[in-house]
């Protein structure tokens, strides 16, 4: 009887504290039946890329409020990459502007959450498009 | 899924932690990797830290990390969190102490949910500290879940139990009852800045002092933790800690109970598989055929009663006389 379970992490890569919406992400993913891995505010993308292929994640969620993102989202994705796990779904979230949208799609982002999405919108995102590999 | 086993044996963190999922996911074909990698086991000190929540298991855990690769070693973690009841939905926080080692090549975290096991660990546990064994690790820590008085699982899986506790938490009896405060082979006092640390101290010192013990016999030691507020302080007292964890090791190699240990977890782990084996190969079979609903009618009914009902599912099933039905025991 086996049970494939998503299994997600959620980050924050950077010098940004402001975690209470990773915080409400995580227990949200929680309260969808995912297992959620949070490894905390000021995380490198060597410890995010790290953290994600020794957790066996399917996805990959980075929250940044400090507008870094432009630099550190790509370099997590670039990082996973090298080390052959650029199946692990990589998304977005924070004070991330429209015209950034792109470049990070362009880096390996399947999709981007702003402020003031519903929770359901995001989950059910999760539940459409990130499927537990095997 | 075919070569997980061998990439294992190379040292390959995402092969590990995948095959660990197929483990805790049920995945058929697991158990095949795990049979492939087992005669390799058995190389690894295994160190179980258990205790309540908060109590500060993954805040030492992560310091022994430190510990350990400044003397070399390799380290596996296994850090258990719980699942919910409700939605079988986790949150595995353990990892956001260690994070510091994140980029060590040596040292491989890997956080497991329960998934409704009680005990303190979960069901994947045992084997994935097969596969961290396998990759060559020369510590497995194994964290347990925030614990309450009787969730003892751990010693059918570590060498060496901490049970780490905080001062006040209850009066002196909490410390002769039966249960978690007997599996301690070193007991810790974290956060032993705090008033009631020498009561505490003194409990356990007397609770020690009333066991039987042989002549020569490892006599749990006590070590006092002081608060990560004193980094300094609280690096030696988790230094003292670390060879404290050595020293039991040497001890089991030296009085030839290693052997035990590992007897004691053979046998739990083929208990274990053994119920897996026949119970869930029943059960599928009376969920399928829309037996176990009629079994739940008649109970209703009044017609039978659960045991009547358990005889004669293992008649059919298991054949033969009652004797030699262990399973129904």
């Amino acid at each position: 009887m086996s049970e494939r379970k998503i299994r997600v992490m959620v980050a924050k890569p950077g010098l940004d504290g402001h975690d209470r919406g990773a915080r409400v992400l995580a227990r949200c993913f929680r309260d969808a039946g995912f297992e959620v891995i949070y490894t905390g505010c000021h995380q490198t993308p060597e410890q995010c890329a790290s953290a994600a292929i020794q957790e066996d994640v399917d996805m990959l969620g980075l929250s940044c409020l400090s507008g870094a993102h432009r630099y550190l989202f790509p370099q997590v994705a670039k990082l996973l990459k090298e080390q052959g796990a650029d199946d692990i779904v990589l998304v977005g979230g924070g004070i991330i502007p429209d015209q950034d949208f792109q470049p990070l799609y362009d880096a390996g982002f399947k999709a981007i959450f702003t402020p003031g999405t519903p929770l359901d919108t995001i989950v059910d995102w999760i539940k459409t498009n990130v499927k537990p590999r095997s | 899924m075919v070569e997980l086993g061998k990439k294992v044996m190379a040292g390959d963190v995402r092969s590990a932690s995948r095959l660990i999922r197929n483990i805790e996911d049920n995945l058929p074909g697991a158990k095949q990797e795990i049979r492939k990698i087992f005669p390799y086991t058995g190389k690894a000190h295994v160190v179980g830290l258990t205790g309540p929540p908060g109590a500060g298991k993954s805040t030492l855990t992560d310091e022994l990390i430190r510990c350990f690769r400044r003397k070399g070693k390799t380290v596996g973690v296994l850090a258990v969190d719980p699942s919910s009841p409700f939605t079988g939905g986790a949150i595995l926080g353990d990892r956001i102490r260690m994070q510091r080692h994140a980029e060590d090549p040596g040292v491989f975290v890997r956080s497991l949910a329960t998934r409704g096991t009680m005990g303190g660990l979960s069901k994947a546990a045992g084997d994935a500290i097969h596969v961290m064994d396998a990759m060559g690790k020369d510590i497995v820590m194994v964290e347990t879940v925030g614990i309450g008085q009787q969730e003892v699982e751990i010693i059918h899986h570590a060498h060496t139990v901490l049970v780490v506790l905080v001062p006040g938490m209850g009066d002196e009896i909490q410390a002769i009852k039966a249960g978690v405060m007997e599996i301690g082979d070193i007991f810790v006092i974290n956060k032993a800045h705090r008033e009631g640390a020498g009561k505490l101290f003194k409990e356990i010192t007397a609770m020690l002092d009333m066991g039987p013990r042989e002549p020569g016999a490892w006599r749990p030691p006590i070590v006092m933790v002081e608060s990560v507020a004193e980094p300094h302080e609280f690096e030696r007292c988790v230094d003292e800690l670390s060879d404290k964890i050595e020293a039991h090791y040497q001890y089991l190699v030296n009085t030839n109970q290693l052997g035990d240990r590992q007897r004691r977890r053979s046998l739990a782990e083929i208990n274990a598989a053994v119920r897996d084996a026949i119970l869930e190969t029943v059960l599928r079979r009376l969920v399928a055929d829309g037996e176990l609903d009629r079994m739940v009618e008649k109970a209703l009914n009044k017609e039978s009663d659960p045991y009547t009902l358990a005889e004669q599912v293992a008649e059919r099933y298991l054949g033969g006389s009652k004797a030699s039905m262990p399973v129904a025991e």
